[in-house]
Formats: C-alpha cells, sequence, structure tokens
C-alpha cells in the first residue's frame, strides 16, 4: 500500500492488527491498518467512539500488543523490541489522554506527578528535576511557584489538561499521541488548549497524531487527516482536500454532521439513522455498508483497498466520491 | 410576559457551601411559548443546569430558590410536592446528558416505558404496551418490539438516550426540557438526537428547551437563544437576531472560539482567556470584565442590566456592546 507522507517518516505503522478478546469472542479492534506520519507533522486521527482510535494509539506505544503488523519509529520496529531498548524508545514517544482529571492521581502533587516520568527514565538529581518540572509548567502557561505544591482536585479540567501536557513533555519526547485531549472541555477551554498544543508542538518541535471523534476540531490542528471505521481506514489526506472533496461517503457523513453556528444553515436531516455495528461481527466486504448510501452487492462481497483518488489523498471505496 | 407556556420571573439560586454561598443562577427572567423552541448557551458551571433544575423544582435539598416559575398558569414554587410529581411525569419532561440519570437500570425498557404510560395515562396494560412500541420507532430504534426486554446497559449510549427521550415524550409533555442532551454523544449521532427532538417538537406542537455550551448546536433549531453567563442571562434574542448581530462580547467570543470550516489548519483558535469566576466570590462589576477586550471604565465597578437594544426582543448586558457591523 502506497501512504507515502514523506521520504523518511518518523512514525511508520505496518498492516497493525489489533483484537481484544471478550468471552470468548474476538473484538476485532484495529484491522490492517497503514500509516505514516512525517516527522514535523500533525496526523489527525478522526472516528465515532469505539471505532478503534484508543487501540491504535496504544498498540503504536506497545502499551496493547499487536496481533500483527509493525510500529517503525525513526526506522526501529517496536514491536520487536524489549527490555532497556524499549524503555529508551519509549521515552520519546508520549501519550495524553482524554479525561485529564482521571489521569492524574488525586494524593500526589502536581510537581511530583510532572517529575515522574524523569523519575522512572532514571534522572537521580533532584535539582535536575525542579528544574525540569518548572520549565515544562511555565511553557504550559501555570506558574510552578503557585502549583507545584497542590493537589489535582484544585484545578479545573482545563488546568488539569495543561498538567497532563506537561508531564508528557518533560522528557523532551519527539512524538506525543493525543488522544482526544480536547472532547472533554468546554468550547472555550478546548479552544484555549488546542492554541496550547500548537504552542508546544513548535516551542519542542514535535510530531503529533491526534485522535478525536470531532472532525472540526481535527482539522483545525492537522496536516493531514485519516479517518477510522470499525477497525479500519477509509480515508487518508490534506485536512483541507479532505473537507473539501471527501472521496469516502462515511468522511462526507462527519462533514455533514458537523453542527454548523449560522442559523441561515438549516440542518439537513439527510444525516441517516443508525449507529456502527459491532466489532465483534463487522459486516462483510466494506464494513460501512450498512450505513453508506451508495452500498452495491459489490461492498459486500470485496474488502475496499486504500487507493489514490487524488493527489495525496487515499480512500477505500468501491464508489468515491470523486 | 403573559401568554407564555412558561415563564420564569427574577428567579434566584443559592446553594450554601463551605466556602461561603454561591449564587448559581442570579436574577434570571425567561419565557417560553407553547410550541417555542428557546436555546440556553453557556460554559459548564454558569448555571444553566441549575436553571433548568430550578424550574423542574428539582434542586438539590440545600438550595434556595426565590422568584416565581409559572408554567400554564400555575406557580411551580407553589405547588406541592404530589401535585408536582404528576405534572413532571404528565406536562413537564427532562432529558439529561447521562440518560441513566433517568433511565432506571434494573427495569427493562419496556417496564419503564409501560409504567409512566399507565401512570400519567389513561391506558390499559396493552395499549401503553403498543403506545411504547410506537413510541420506540418514532426515536428512531430498529425492531423496537425486542428491546421492550432489553436493559438499559444492553444498549449503545446513543441508543440509551433515544429510549430516554421516548420516555420523555411517553405522555405527551407540553414543555421538554433537555438538558446537554448530546454532549457525550458522537457527531453523527449528535444530529440525529437533534434532529430526532426538532421533529418531535414541531410534530407535538410541544415546546423545548435545548441547553448547550456549543453555540453551532442552537443556530438551526431554536426560536430564542438566552446566553448565560455566571448565574445571569447576558444575552437574549431571536436567533436569527442574535446571530445576525451579536451584541454582548460573551456572545461573540463564545462564538469564535469554535472551530471554524473555512480557515486553513494551524490557524490560531481566538480562544477567551482565563476561566469564569468563582460563583462563590461575586465581582462587583460585570461578570465578565476579567476576560472581556472591551473592559473599560464602569465594567469593573458596575453591573450592566440586561436592556432592550433596537427592538424589543433583543436583550443584552453590557456597557460596551458590539456596534452594528462589528467591533466595541
Ligand atoms: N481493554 C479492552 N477489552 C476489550 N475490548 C476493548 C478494550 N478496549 C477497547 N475495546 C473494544 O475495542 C473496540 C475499539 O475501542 P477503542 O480503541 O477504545 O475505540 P475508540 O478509541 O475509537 O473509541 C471497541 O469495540 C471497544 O469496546
Ligand atoms: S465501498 Fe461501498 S459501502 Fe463502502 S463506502 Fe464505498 S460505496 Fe459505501
Ligand atoms: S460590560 Fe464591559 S466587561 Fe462586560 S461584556 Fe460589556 S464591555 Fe465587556
Ligand atoms: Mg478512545
Amino acid at each position: 500500500m502506497m501512504l507515502q507522507a514523506a521520504p523518511n517518516p518518523l512514525m511508520k505503522v505496518e498492516n497493525l492488527v489489533v483484537e481484544y478478546s471478550v468471552g470468548g469472542k474476538t473484538i476485532h479492534a484495529v484491522s490492517d491498518v497503514s500509516l505514516e506520519i512525517a516527522r514535523g507533522e500533525t496526523l489527525g486521527l478522526v472516528g465515532e467512539s469505539g471505532c478503534g482510535k484508543s487501540t491504535l494509539g496504544r498498540a503504536v506505544l506497545q502499551l496493547r500488543q499487536a496481533v500483527s503488523g509493525k510500529v517503525l519509529f525513526d526506522g526501529h520496529d517496536l514491536t520487536t523490541l524489549k527490555g532497556e531498548p524499549l524503555r529508551k524508545m519509549r521515552r520519546r514517544v508520549q501519550l495524553i489522554f482524554q479525561d485529564p482529571i482521571a489521569s492524574l492521581n488525586p494524593r500526589r502533587r502536581i510537581g511530583d506527578i510532572v517529575a515522574e516520568p524523569l523519575v522512572i527514565a532514571g534522572v537521580k538529581d533532584p535539582e535536575e528535576r525542579k528544574r525540569r518540572v518548572s520549565e515544562v509548567l511555565s511553557a504550559v502557561g501555570l506558574d510552578p511557584a503557585l502549583v507545584s505544591g497542590r493537589l489535582p482536585h484544585e484545578f479545573s479540567g482545563g488546568q488539569c489538561q495543561r498538567i497532563c501536557i506537561a508531564r508528557s513533555l518533560v522528557l523532551n519526547p519527539e512524538f506525543v499521541i493525543c488522544d482526544e485531549p480536547v472532547s472533554a472541555l468546554d468550547v472555550s477551554i478546548r479552544a484555549q488548549i488546542l492554541n496550547l498544543l500548537e504552542e508546544m508542538k513548535a516551542r519542542y518541535g514535535l510530531t503529533l497524531l491526534f485522535i478525536a471523534h470531532d472532525l472540526a476540531v481535527v482539522k483545525a490542528v492537522s496536516d493531514r487527516v485519516a479517518v477510522m471505521y470499525l477497525g479500519r481506514l477509509c480515508e487518508v489526506g490534506p485536512s483541507e482536500q479532505l473537507f473539501a472533496r471527501p472521496a469516502h461517503p462515511y468522511t462526507a457523513l462527519l462533514i455533514e454532521a458537523i453542527p454548523v453556528p449560522d442559523p441561515d444553515v438549516r440542518p439537513t436531516q439527510s444525516v441517516p439513522v443508525g449507529e456502527p455495528p459491532s466489532p465483534i461481527a463487522p459486516p462483510s466486504g466494506c464494513r460501512f455498508r450498512t450505513r453508506c448510501p451508495r452500498a452495491d452487492a459489490r461492498c459486500s462481497s470485496e474488502v475496499p483497498e486504500l487507493r489514490l483518488v487524488a493527489s495525496g489523498q487515499f480512500a477505500a471505496c468501491h464508489h468515491p466520491l470523486v | 410576559m403573559s401568554g407564555a407556556l412558561l415563564s420564569v420571573e427574577n428567579a434566584v439560586v443559592d446553594l450554601p457551601t463551605p466556602r461561603g454561598n454561591l449564587r448559581a443562577v442570579d436574577h434570571v427572567d425567561l419565557e417560553v411559548g407553547a410550541g417555542k423552541t428557546l436555546g440556553i448557551v453557556g460554559e459548564s458551571g454558569c448555571g444553566k443546569t441549575m436553571l433548568s433544575r430550578a424550574i423542574l423544582q428539582l434542586l438539590p435539598k440545600k438550595a434556595k430558590l426565590s422568584g416565581r416559575v409559572m408554567f400554564d398558569g400555575q406557580d411551580l414554587t407553589r405547588l406541592s410536592a404530589e401535585k408536582l410529581r404528576k405534572l413532571r411525569g404528565r406536562s413537564l419532561a427532562v432529558v439529561f446528558q447521562d440518560p441513566m440519570t433517568s433511565l432506571n437500570p434494573v427495569l427493562t425498557i419496556g417496564t419503564q416505558l409501560i409504567e409512566t404510560i399507565v401512570e400519567h395515562l389513561e391506558l390499559d396494560l396493552a395499549q401503553a404496551r403498543q403506545r411504547s412500541v410506537e413510541l420506540l420507532a418514532a426515536v428512531g430504534i430498529p425492531a423496537p418490539e425486542q428491546r421492550l426486554t432489553q436493559y438499559p446497559h444492553q444498549l449503545s449510549g446513543g441508543m440509551r438516550q433515544r429510549v430516554a427521550i421516548a420516555v420523555a415524550l411517553s405522555c405527551e409533555p407540553q414543555l421538554l426540557i433537555a438538558d446537554e442532551p448530546t454532549t457525550a454523544l458522537d457527531v453523527t449521532i449528535q444530529a440525529q438526537i437533534l434532529d430526532l427532538l426538532a421533529r418531535e417538537q414541531q410534530r407535538r406542537h410541544m415546546a423545548m428547551i435545548i441547553i448547550t455550551h456549543d453555540l453551532g448546536v442552537v443556530a438551526g433549531r431554536t426560536d430564542e437563544v438566552a446566553v448565560m453567563y455566571a448565574g445571569r442571562v447576558v444575552e437574549r434574542a431571536p436567533t436569527p437576531a442574535l446571530f445576525k448581530q451579536m451584541r454582548m462580547p460573551y456572545t461573540e467570543a463564545l462564538l469564535a472560539a469554535l472551530p471554524k470550516l473555512d480557515v486553513p489548519p494551524h490557524t490560531p483558535l481566538p480562544a477567551i482567556s482565563g476561566r469564569p469566576p468563582d460563583p462563590t466570590r461575586p465581582l462587583k462589576g460585570c461578570s465578565f470584565s476579567p476576560r472581556c477586550r472591551y473592559s473599560a471604565g464602569r465594567c469593573s465597578t458596575e453591573k450592566p442590566r440586561l436592556s432592550p437594544a433596537e427592538t424589543l426582543e433583543h436583550l443584552y448586558a453590557c456597557f460596551h456592546p458590539i456596534a452594528a457591523g462589528g467591533g466595541a
């Protein structure tokens, strides 16, 4: 499959398959996903809950073992690394979660929470740790002197997310996976955090995988967007192009569903009723076919492969819109 | 004021907290006409949910409500608990953000629907059952007959919210209050649920209040919008008038903070700096002044009153309103 983002991508996922087994049944969470992320790029990953976005992120970080496939980070296959080499590599890759409050230990002080990755990485000098913690806390807009001694419950959701971002940056990573970092936040705080992520990306030279279920949010920060449905990729392409001319019917549905703050744009009422089927028994052929207005016989018998539909834009559909 | 199905008059909700009194709702006036839809918009903590609970008379025990809540000719603040309970099942319904707030986890969907219908409408069991199946079909639930025997936990979040809506609609209420009904749901499900609410509202000529933090949700789906900040209504107007010309800087800022579809990626979002004020430490002046880019002069010492703009229907509370054509 040709999904070239750049000649020398920082992250390359090849034919990744991740499954869970629950009560004797197999959940096909991620099925044969391939992706590339260029150095300095933000790739947005969008799709409805349960489509496998978090599982993909966790498998990339080796927090969840893949059934098959490769995760090449800077040329090294993380799926085959073990012990110290894996730990070393992991330091260069960090994760930010959706629920900022739940992901902070309620009994630990902010200074210790942010310093924890340093301790784990073996930074022994307390002065050095303190200096690095102060640096990242200031970078995310918090006053180290004021916040270091406090506990998480003293902070709002937006501030907790700043703390999580600081913790993820303290080891100076190259690649950060942001898993729904703003989904739990209000409109105004969401904008602050999105801007902060952009600033941090520029300041620390980061490469980002930005996961969200809201396409408008993803578009605001991503160079390219990958759309996922029920464990498979539907479409990958440059953000603006994907918005202007979606090729996959599911991408079009996601765009259609965004609420537009303009009373003259009456809601179309054309979003088809229905929800994603179970990943335990995904539909044969194209997994989107049970909700797709263009589905025909071929769609139920043949799995559509990702193929080039326009410059830099790939879609997995037998009857693409472009 | 007269003729409205619901009119909230000078409502104040105070909650005692260890940090002192928390004024959750601060002198709010609102009306909703029969068959009309009102959107209430604001950030979390600005008093939207407390206001809706004040309307429903479902405030926490310690809360103190003053003012009047006139619904269909009676003041709900003076009704007995028994009368209120009847009214809430029958004429006044609510859908919460988390559908499990209104669904009982140990009862089947069928039992919950049928019980509500039998209790409030004069129907026998067979009729109530028939009615339940029709309702589940109306809210877009596939195979409604089979759902009757299922429990809420066997359904997805979107399906549960549909069931909660079916329960709310089951007694043909005159007013439905939907408090962030889609905030926990995916975008495609959100669109379906909002369409469903709009369709049922029109079909039943029911009045509706939609509470949300997203101006995009109310734009095409309400007759009137009230924007709340720090417990107060700070701007109120017919929906088209509001979006044509926002006068209150907070409303404008809420709109600006939404990601735009027509700007290139990496365009910084005009975020609202800071956070809403601590509600136990009310500010002397305009509550929005610490975050407002137009704040000047008496903004920090005096509270602006909600007063009419050019037209009587468009009200705003601001000393330096945004002028027609933009800029304050
Ligand atoms: N630890 C787990 N055990 C079993 N099933 C899981 C687990 N985590 C996720 N799943 C299932 O895998 C599928 C993909 O989930 P997830 O990756 O969390 O999706 P997303 O992040 O897109 O919401 C879903 O059906 C989900 O219920
Ligand atoms: S392959 Fe068929 S079912 Fe799948 S998205 Fe394309 S048209 Fe629809
Ligand atoms: S009264 Fe002053 S501070 Fe308040 S919104 Fe208007 S300009 Fe801003
Ligand atoms: Mg997830």
